[in-house]
């Protein structure tokens, strides 16, 4: 090996980060195996939703994260306008006192795909205000060329519908944004297992933000076990440069003197 | 006064200050972020701040999701 893992960090608005694996909170019976899960999975960063205080809740995802010195990337999950997900933005960063926001602007509560309209007005808005702004964007290269115009940190295509674990679905898609994109490509919904997540790598992608694939799995801290490796041999695939594919046999012995 | 916090109605004295609405929702002292009518009140403007008749006030922390 020429480089350790350790001299390839990940870099987003020059902040590092040694883990590629960004996580989201969604969808974990209990804060206490949700916080089990983290360990595991090696994150830094990892996704809130701000939603109305309910007086009856007990125990807190920030003081879970606080706990285990992992930052907090809020989002704006639940806003179908620019201007929700602008207010949203501003009440995240009033209450958890960071500008880092991972842009969501939902089309339909079906689909729950991205309205590109939406998004770019939105993350021209937020950038403008001095945020540091994470898109959540379909898998459209030239969408993500535009975020990336309007002074996005990153981008974060979809591999599929949240939620959905189908994977990635347009693989050559997200190798053109990579290819295209300076700022980090964050492969961002639809992982189902680790094999998806290694792929995302092996693409190109920067990192993979990922909740429901570890949450709703039968052992989510095993899940997450796997996540973190599969995001470190993707990565390492990645840099390691994958051989040309071959209609036929090539022999790796030699062929001759036997 | 009528002041609608996080979506319910509640009576409160004449010229009840934010901080005094918020305290009815949350002791909390960090994480969260409050807007009245749409727009964010920073914590600091809380005390000064005096509610009108059907101001909407909307009280937010951090949770589970994403």
């Amino acid at each position: 090996m020429t480089e350790s893992l350790t001299d390839d960090p990940l870099v987003i608005a020059g902040d590092k980060f040694s883990s590629r694996l960004i996580m989201g909170t969604g969808g974990s019976p209990s804060l206490d195996v949700l916080g089990r899960a983290l360990v595991a999975s090696g994150t830094e960063l990892t996704t809130v939703a701000m939603r109305r205080v309910d007086p009856s809740a007990r125990g807190s995802v920030l003081d879970l994260l606080a706990a285990h010195g992992i930052g907090v990337l809020p989002n704006t999950a639940g806003c179908f306008t620019a201007s929700e997900a602008v207010l949203t933005a501003r009440l995240a960063a009033e209450a958890l006192g960071t500008t880092w926001v991972k842009l969501e602007v939902i089309a339909d509560e079906v689909t729950l795909l991205p309205d590109p309209v939406e998004l770019l007005d939105a993350a021209e808005q937020l950038v403008a205000a001095g945020f540091t702004v994470l898109p959540y964007t379909n898998d459209d290269p030239v969408l993500a060329r535009r975020l990336e115009q309007a002074g996005c940190a990153a981008v974060m295509p979809l591999g599929a519908p949240i939620g959905s674990g189908l994977g990635i679905r347009n693989p050559h898609n997200i190798e053109l944004m990579v290819q295209a994109a300076t700022v980090p490509v964050i492969l961002d919904a639809g992982i189902g297992t680790a094999s998806d997540a290694a792929l995302a790598m092996e693409l190109g992608c920067a990192a993979v933000l990922l909740a429901t694939a570890v949450t709703k799995a039968r052992d989510p801290e095993l899940m997450a076990a796997a996540m973190r490796s599969a995001v470190v041999a993707g990565r390492l695939a990645y840099r390691a440069g994958r051989i040309p594919r071959r209609r036929h046999a090539t022999p790796s012995s030699p062929p001759v003197g036997t | 006064m009528e002041i609608v916090i996080n979506g319910t109605a509640h009576q409160l004295p004449d010229e009840t200050s934010l901080d005094r609405a918020v305290a009815l929702i949350t002791d909390s002292a960090t994480g969260i972020a409050v807007a009245v009518n749409g727009d964010v009140v920073h914590r600091v403007s809380w005390p000064r701040v005096r509610l009108a008749p059907g101001d909407r006030v909307e009280v937010l922390t951090a949770v589970q999701g994403g």
